[in-house]
């Protein structure tokens, strides 16, 4: 009882239930949803994999039967490996950052949440490049079924890591011109759920996209 | 975030947006944006009740001339659309955002800015896939729309790139509720509100925002490829390329089973609070109404293929879905039994909300057997895609889902505008759709099983169908007599029916114990809440006995209504029988409420300009101007605190 | 969900309300968890380019390893096993129906199946 009381003449106004703040709960329901949709994307890229009827292929080459076009397998492990291994070091800077803000810990909330941003353009970045030579190698969204379900998976989960940095720049923004403190700490902490879900479904896709055949 | 109570505040010039039109664009009170799901919804119902209409007469008689095969598609296809996604979901939206908050002790939602948000984007959606009608280019390819036929090739014109764009459009609304009302109901009960405590239609809520938010991806992916597909030329559907035309029918389905629970849970759980306040009997079985919900739920996501049996998925996947769905039907079949054991026994009260939910009861039991009967394999070969399967779900979806929202709206009407609706021609209104209900969709059944199949603008005299679509247009004119009655009702209720008061009905729920209309900030001081039913433990102990309660001895709720304690109040509190607006302001009680803002609106807007960029000749640099439009009322309304400074 | 009997009388006068410890981990667990996603990320590229490739266990190994990445960064990273319950309810529910959705639908179409031996 003195508790309740206690409770109510602390906060009534910002009292919830389970004494959890509204938005951690929105953002794990959001990644609950989440799962469905990446998990929708992967099984149409998984269902459609060897049904392409023309090439260019992910892991085997091709020869255009109408041209004698010679064409590589498409994927790139290396270039994909160090782009996997950016993202993971992002995720280690965000929750770095987090436990920065925190702590209270200006400067290296700082650095911590530009090197997350930082890590994640960078992977946008390979993204970019990866795109633009496939085109080159003759893969296009409208080439084949592989074109098609591969720059769709893979597309949205770039904007999902482009929404993700916009997210984190704009922190940063309010880092820089209000200081971020342990009362930001919930929001940094909901950035971060998100952050690292967009991670983790790289994860899956790295490894059932990229590596198996 | 500031923690403390803010001091009461004198109540400055009166802001814009509290008065006049603005403060309807403006709003973050779920109880105003619910009443806006509510008439906007009722609006589409009459809009895709005059397409049902159109399509009975059409169908009268042999060779009916009414209408062209072209405009009969897409009467049919926007029939079900509207009926689906603008009528149904909506007007369960309507209670969702009115109800809830009040049902579980709380003064809004967990985010009443998103909330508007959903409203204006469901309002944007549904304008926009009802604006193809000016074009002569309504979406024509049913509301499942086949692939590879709703791709470019097969229908070329601009009907389907509505029918994509606007299911974007509306997917999008319900998801952001998903998530608001998820965390309202776990984040935002009163103290006491223990979640066995919820009152049955906030758990039907809090089960249906969770199949919304797990199902509505598969309806976003799938229309995404389409979208891909008819925009620039992607393979998904193209069978050409090497497409499996399943893909589509899979994942629409993974969408269309569950959406089947969302569409009808809510009007079970309006009906789970009519039965007892008119049977005077706790809800029978209460627990496991609620672990019956949550079952029907998960099976949901097991059953899909259910609708796919004709396209030949082998005996292994025809035997496993064919029994989940048989499983299905037992969690269901237990509500059933459950609202039977609520009234057997009670002093029953045919008011208008109980007849209509007695309504539900018997006709969801049809619409549910005939569903089982379709569940084996065998048998929906002889029924897909026959009037047998339009006279089903019309069974389950009129019969089960309407019927139950109206008993929602007749029994809410009161809380919503403080007035009680006329219950003579409640009665008619009725009797005549309980009538009109079953001579539409009864012969159905026979005409289907005698081979008429669905979705056709035609069909030659003396095939046995003739008589059976006589009888289902007649009975579908009486149902246009029938909703003029609901209409004329509402409209006059609004303006003069008798004064309501608190609690009009003896309710046992909490929402009952605030004026009608509430307040803008619902409670007072937040509720302390002891069991089930406080309203009854206050005003009718014997009745909740075999009820658990907190054995603390105090067997009320502690509402205080404006500085006064309702809770003492033994007759049904009627203190604000002539007095409309006595109650006291949130200022003058120092609540802090959030701050009316137009962002949501504007973030619509931008959002809109988008969409029609892109229908309009896939205009880039209106796309991107309705992009930036959006990001920047995002982020205006996203850098703005909810409320007032304090 | 807490049902009505007397064992939770007491959270019951506390008005529900229990603050849960927003317990973190901190730099000497985060360095650990980095570094063994690191190895098992080079682990995987390594299965890749050996002649483990053309074996049964190329797959599996591949699925094993990836999917303790997933419960690494998920558990600590993302901190869900040290944080309230009702997160991992709103996080690993939908996460099986969707992988049961997933692999259910390759075997509708035909990518996976059980033969028998
Ligand atoms: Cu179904």
């Amino acid at each position: 009882m003195a508790t309740a009381a206690l409770a109510e003449a602390h906060d009534e106004h910002h009292y919830t239930s389970t004494g959890l703040p509204h938005t951690k709960i929105a953002i794990w329901a959001f990644i609950g949803s989440e799962c469905f949709f990446f998990a929708s994307l992967i099984a149409t890229y998984l269902i459609y994999k060897g049904r392409s009827v023309v090439g260019p292929f992910p892991h085997t080459p091709w020869v255009d039967p109408a041209t004698g076009q010679h064409f590589k397998p498409i994927l790139n492990i290396p270039v994909t490996s160090a782009s996997t291994f950016v993202l993971l070091m992002s995720s280690l800077a965000m929750v770095l950052a987090h436990s920065a803000v925190v702590r209270g810990d200006r400067k290296w909330s700082k650095i911590w949440l530009a090197s997350t941003a930082l890590l994640g353009a960078t992977f946008l970045g390979f993204q970019a490049y990866e795109f633009t030579s496939f085109v080159h190698e003759g893969l296009k969204i409208t080439t084949n079924l592989f074109g098609s379900t591969f720059f769709t998976l893979t597309g949205f989960h770039g904007a999902h890591v482009t929404a993700g940095v916009l997210w984190l720049v704009t922190m940063l923004f309010i880092d820089f011109k209000r200081g971020l403190g342990p009362r930001d700490a919930i929001n940094v902490d909901v950035m971060a759920l998100y952050w690292h879900f967009v991670d983790v479904v790289w994860i899956a896709i790295f490894t059932l996209v990229y590596l198996i055949q | 975030m500031a923690t403390t109570v803010a001091a009461p505040r004198a109540a400055g010039p009166k802001h814009k947006y509290e008065s006049g039109i603005w403060s309807w664009l403006a709003t973050t009170d779920h109880k105003r944006i619910g009443q806006l799901y509510l008439y906007t919804a009722l609006a589409w119902f009459l809009v895709g009740g005059i397409e049902a209409f159109i399509i009975r007469l059409q169908l009268y008689g042999p060779n009916g001339r009414i209408v062209s095969a072209e405009t009969y598609n897409q009467l049919f296809t926007m029939h079900g659309t509207t009926m689906i996604f603008m009528a149904i979901m909506p007007l369960s939206a309507a209670f969702f955002n009115f109800l809830v908050p009040l049902q579980i002790g709380a003064r809004d939602v967990a985010f009443p800015r998103l909330n508007a948000f959903s409203y204006w984007v469901f309002l944007a959606g549904s304008i926009f896939m009802n604006v193809s009608w000016l074009f002569h280019a309504a979406p024509d390819g049913g509301w499942f729309a086949y692939a590879p036929l709703n791709t470019r090739v097969y229908s070329p014109g601009l009907n389907m790139d509505f029918w994509v764009i606007g299911l974007q459009i509306l997917g999008l609304s319900s998801l952001a509720a998903g998530f608001n009302f998820i965390t309202t109901i776990i984040n935002m009960r009163a103290p006491g509100m223990h979640f066995m405590r919820m009152p049955v239609f906030t758990w039907a809520t809090f089960v249906t925002q969770f199949l919304i938010v797990l199902s509505f991806p598969f309806i976003t992916v799938a229309v995404t490829f389409l979208l891909f597909d008819r925009f620039f030329g992607t393979n998904f559907y193209e069978i050409a390329a090497g497409a499996d035309p399943l893909l589509w029918q899979h994942l629409f389905w993974l969408f269309g089973h569950p959406e089947v629970y969302i569409l009808i849970l809510p009007a079970f759980g309006l009906v789970s609070e009519v039965l007892p306040t008119f049977s005077r009997k706790p809800l029978f079985g209460y627990p496991v109404m609620v672990y019956s919900l949550i079952l029907i739920a998960f099976l949901g996501f097991g059953v899909w293929a259910h609708h796919m049996f004709a396209v030949g998925m082998g005996p292994i996947a025809d035997s496993i879905f064919g029994i989940t769905t048989m499983l299905i039907a037992i969690p269901t079949g237990v509500k059933i039994f459950n609202w039977l054991g609520t009234m057997w026994g009670g002093s029953l009260r045919f008011t208008t909300p109980m007849l209509f939910a007695i309504g539900l009861v018997s006709l969801f039991t049809i619409g549910g057997i005939s569903g089982v009967m379709h569940s084996s394999p065998p048998s929906d070969l002889q029924q897909t895609d026959s009037y047998f399967v339009v006279a089903h779900f019309h069974y389950v979806l009129f019969g089960g889902s309407m019927m139950g929202l109206f008993a929602g709206i007749y029994y809410y009407f009161p809380k919503i505008t403080g007035r009680l609706m006329s219950e003579t021609l409640g009665k008619w209104h009725f009797w005549l759709t309980f009538i009109g209900m079953n001579l539409t969709f009864f012969p159905m059944h026979f005409a289907g099983l005698d081979g008429m199949p669905r979705r056709i603008w035609q069909y030659d005299a003396n095939q046995g169908w003739d008589v059976d679509n006589h009888i289902s247009t007649i009975g579908a004119a009486i149902l246009v007599v029938a909703t003029l009655i609901f209409v004329i009702n509402l409209v006059r209720s609004r303006r003069s029916g008798a004064r309501a008061g608190n609690d009009p009905w003896g309710a046992p729920t909490i929402e009952w114990s605030i004026p009608s209309p509430p307040p803008a900030y619902n409670y007072a001081t937040i509720p302390t809440v002891r069991s089930r039913y406080p309203m009854w433990d206050m005003k009718a102990p014997e009745l909740t006995a075999s009820v658990p309660h907190s054995p603390a001895g105090e067997k009320e709720v502690t509402v205080k209504v404006g500085g006064a304690t309702a809770g003492h109040i033994e007759t049904p509190a009627d203190t604000q029988l002539n007095a409309e607006n006595a109650h006291p302001s949130a200022h003058e009680l120092g609540i802090v409420m959030p701050t009316p803002t137009i962002k949501p609106l504007l973030a619509t807007l931008g959002l809109c300009v988008s969409f029609f960029g892109l229908i309009w000749h896939r205009h880039v640099p209106i796309i991107i101007l309705g992009g930036v439009i959006f990001v920047a009322a995002l982020y205006a309304w996203l850098l703005t605190p909810l409320e007032p400074e304090h | 969900m807490t049902a009505d009997h007397s064992a939770h009388v007491t959270r019951d006068a506390h008005g529900d309300a229990h603050p849960v410890e927003h317990a973190h981990p901190d730099w000497g667990t985060y360095k650990w968890v980095a570094l063994v996603l690191t190895i098992i990320t080079i682990v995987e590229v390594y299965v890749y380019y050996t002649g483990l490739k053309d074996t049964r266990l190329f797959v599996p190994i591949l699925l094993i390893l990836s999917a303790a990445k997933f419960a690494i960064v998920v558990m600590f990273y993302m901190h869900l096993k040290y944080d309230a319950k009702i997160f991992r309810g709103l996080f690993i529910g939908p996460l099986i129906v969707a992988m049961t959705v997933l692999i259910s639908l390759l075997f509708l179409f035909g990518h996976i199946a059980i033969h028998a031996s």
